[in-house]
């Protein structure tokens, strides 16, 4: 409620609506202000959007917040505004070309059900643009446009919000005697309202199909629509829903901390690439790689590349491990390179025939690699994987390559899955990674 | 100091987080998704919200709403939403509203390579939207700075009442790094200037020119305007070109007097050096490691790395130019930024580019060898 009585919303101060004679505008206008007078809503707390179009002339008439956006999106701004302050009351009118333009707010406005009251003006054509067809202009209507006759349907603006899940929608035409009450209705049903309202534009539409007010009295009937209201249903309003499930949500993710308690042999940063497919675990395997580096003081970086379609194909990680901060984080020359599986090698064959003496090579010993001059080892990673079990893959060829390489000790890595991993998971990935130690040391 | 592995997509949810963002929408996109997903998990346990909107425009079109009615925004998203959010954008900057717009850079034109890293979008994002007003664009090279230029940027939208850009990289928002972001020096949070409840309200008052309007939020204390059309200080539409034109004059105005201001850049200058390499974003890396490099190898180099991209801090780049031979300018597109440089450079002075779109990273003996750094 507001603290001073108000005799009615509209200002005079901007002078009379620019409205042409006649127009349903300002009758559809006159209607909101007698029902906002009725409610004496806080001018403070209530705001009218609108967007491009005559209709959208009207928000700054009113003694409310006014919000006037781009074509057909102020439902979306309403949205915000809603979203951000639930305490506001906010009323949208749009034209019909807003709900061409806009058309994916509409159904989402009315999916959601979040407490907004959308009032159309809805006169069949671009009344701002030069009176061009909309996509409710009546089948023939004559327009700029459609010069033969308008040959789309029109759309069945209830219909379409009734068929997203809109709770509350009603029909009239600018006539209705009792819109004011309709426009409380609308406004009071706690979720997302849709008043459809029809009415002349006697600049364009009305001339130019020789149509007038009692024709638009019949028109509702005689395109096969109802009237009145259309819809009326309880479902939960949205900004309500989506505060209680804030309550719902699991337990927040911990940050883990790495602690550096373990040493290192780096002297200078150095580049690990793990290849192998999707659903090996090849990531998970490279992030607690990364992080044993972490715990040994190391800096590390890691980027991972896989198809769009996650499960299949092949699955690549890029680690750098540094005993200095890491700044070019891409690995032009390995220092060292394992491949698990045939779609790792498929990715990364290029790269692998280019290599240099410089790279140390693990691969699977069933795998055909094609001809480098890297360091190759070969070991039985996918027969070890199936006595480990699965998803263990990864981690044994990481734990082949620390027992080979030394970077940081074993201990590191094995504390890594002790800290990160599920508990049920744990001792068989200590087991891949001994497993891994195992095959390195052989 | 908890050391972290994480990527800079998380550290810019932490970031907005910290700064005191209420309001967060966006779009799935590869690769700002996990940005919208640490979103929607971090806000409603942050007082905040975070909705997945139905489209771009609808992303955006939510957090100019919400910002208007109080909260701090961000969305985040790519190249083809950026191209979305194009006219929106455009809106922000005519409402003053102050935003945060991350745009994770990724390989284009067009759909391109969603899951590869590019910084394609240096100059659209500088003439973002019909008309062509001042926007302002920060760009951090790593996560830690992705962090802390998240806190920046909100504290420069609300400052400043304008659109800030953070212009990341799939490099480095789906990189994972180690951080330890209690250690990163974070500015001091700064709210908007909101009107005072016993005075008389215009929303876009100014007096000189370059003012920010002191701003009442949607259900504040004073009935407020908001338009998409010209208008006046009061916010009412006009067609008086005298008042267009200060507006105009105002949008302007209001950032390329705070240019100095918004400064951010990290200079490593070498006494006498001749050869100079200016750089941004994940690029500023290699250029790093070629400046060190080179140093080894005997030769003069400095390096003025730009975190504030928008305005263009000339100042400090007319300042490391000085007594400069050779600039080198390396970039992740055809040549962007190097029009700024260029059109700064002192007569003499030449500017050499070093670029490409190849979806990799340029390296450091890439930058080296192209820039004719030896030479």
């Amino acid at each position: 409620m507001t603290d001073q009585y108000h005799e009615t919303y509209m200002t005079d101060a901007l002078g009379p609506l620019p409205c042409c004679p006649g127009c349903g505008h300002e009758r559809i206008l006159k209607d909101l202000d007698s029902a906002l007078t009725k409610m004496q809503i806080d001018p403070r707390k209530l705001v009218i959007v609108t967007d491009i179009g005559c209709i959208g002339l009207a928000d700054r008439y009113f003694k409310a917040n006014s919000f006037h956006g781009l074509h057909g999106r102020s439902l979306t701004y309403a949205t915000g505004l809603k979203l951000a302050n639930p305490e506001l009351t906010v009323v949208v009118l749009m034209g019909d070309g807003g709900c061409g333009i806009g058309g994916a707010h509409l159904l989402s406005a009315a999916r959601r059900n979040l407490d907004i009251t959308l009032i159309i003006a809805n006169n069949f054509n671009y009344g701002m643009t030069g009176g061009q067809h909309s996509v409710t202009t009546p089948i023939g209507g004559l327009t700029p446009t459609t010069p033969g006759g308008n040959v789309e349907r029109a759309i069945d603006i209830c219909a379409i919000g009734a068929g997203a899940g809109a709770t509350w929608a009603y029909r009239g035409i600018s006539y209705d005697k009792d819109l004011d009450e309709r426009i409380i209705e609308g406004i009071k049903h706690p979720g997302f309202s849709i008043l459809d309202i029809w009415e002349l534009c006697t600049a364009y539409y009305m001339p130019r199909n020789e149509y007038n007010k009692k024709e638009l009295y019949k028109l509702i009937e005689t395109s096969g629509l109802n009237s009145g209201l259309i819809v009326q249903s309880e479902r939960g309003e949205f900004g309500a829903m989506y505060r209680e499930s804030a309550g719902n949500l699991p337990p927040a993710k911990d940050i883990s901390a790495l602690e550096p308690v373990f040493g290192h042999k780096l002297k200078e940063q150095t580049g690990v690439v793990i290849a192998g497919s999707a659903g090996e675990k090849i990531r998970s395997a490279a992030s607690l790689f990364s992080r044993a580096g972490i715990m040994s003081n190391l800096h590390a970086t890691q980027k991972d590349d896989y198809p769009i379609t996650v499960m299949t194909g092949h699955s690549v990680s890029e680690i750098n491990l540094s005993p200095v901060t890491i700044e070019y984080t891409a690995i032009d020359s390995p220092d060292y390179f394992v491949i698990v599986s045939e779609d790792g090698l498929k990715k990364t064959a290029a790269l692998v025939a280019s290599l240099g003496s410089t790279t140390h090579l693990i691969v699977d010993e069933g795998l055909q690699i094609p001809d480098t001059a890297a360091t190759i080892e070969r070991l039985p990673l996918v027969r070890s994987a199936k006595k480990a079990g699965q998803f263990t893959i990864g981690l044994i060829a990481l734990g082949a390559l620390i027992e080979r390489s030394e970077i940081y000790p074993t201990e590191a890595l094995r504390e890594s899955v002790r800290r990160h991993q599920k508990p049920g998971i744990v001792e068989t990935n200590l087991r891949a990674i001994d497993l891994g130690s195992e095959l390195a040391a052989d | 100091m908890p050391l972290e592995f994480i990527e800079g997509n998380e550290a810019i949810a932490r970031g907005a987080v910290r700064a005191g963002c209420g309001f967060f929408a966006g779009y799935p996109i590869t690769p700002a998704s996990t940005l919208l997903q640490y979103m929607l998990d971090l806000m409603p346990r942050n007082d905040g919200t975070a909705i997945q909107a139905e489209d771009e425009i609808a992303s955006i079109g939510f957090c100019i709403g919400a910002s208007m009615a109080g909260r701090k925004a961000m969305t985040a998203t790519s190249g083809p939403g950026i191209s979305l959010y194009s006219e929106n954008i455009g809106l922000a900057i005519i409402g003053e509203t102050p935003l945060v717009i991350v745009n994770v850079q990724r390989q284009g034109p067009a759909t391109g390579s969603a899951t590869k890293g590019a910084e394609g979008d240096i100059q659209f994002t500088r003439w973002i939207t019909s008309g062509g007003m001042p926007i302002i664009a920060l760009s951090p090279a790593n996560v830690a700075e992705a962090y802390e230029l998240t806190v920046r940027a909100f504290n420069l939208a609300e400052q400043y009442r304008i659109p800030v850009f953070l212009l990341t990289n799939k490099e480095i928002g789906l990189t994972q790094e180690t951080v330890d972001l209690d250690s990163v020096r974070l500015p001091e949070i700064i709210n908007r200037t909101r009107a005072s409840a016993s005075e008389a309200y215009k929303p876009h008052q100014f007096g000189s020119i370059e003012q920010v309007p002191v701003i009442s939020d949607f259900g504040g204390e004073h009935v407020t305007q908001f338009t998409t059309s010209t208008h006046d200080q009061n916010g009412y539409l006009t067609s008086d070109p005298e008042i267009a034109q200060n507006m105009i004059d105002h949008y302007i105005a209001k950032i390329e007097a705070a240019t100095d201001e918004i400064a951010l850049y990290r200079e490593d200058m070498q006494e006498g050096a001749e050869l100079l390499f200016i750089s941004y974003g994940i690029t500023s890396r290699s250029a790093s490691v070629a400046v060190k490099q080179l140093r080894d190898e005997g030769f003069g180099v400095s390096s003025l790395v730009i975190q504030s991209l928008f305005p263009v801090p000339e100042t400090a780049i007319k300042a490391a130019m000085k007594g400069i031979r050779k600039t080198i300018v390396p970039e992740m597109n055809m040549g962007q930024y190097k029009l700024e440089i260029e059109r700064l450079a002192p007569d003499g002075m030449s500017v050499i580019g070093v670029n490409k779109m190849d979806t990799t990273l340029l390296s450091p003996s890439e930058i080296i060898a192209r820039g004719g750094c030896r030479d």
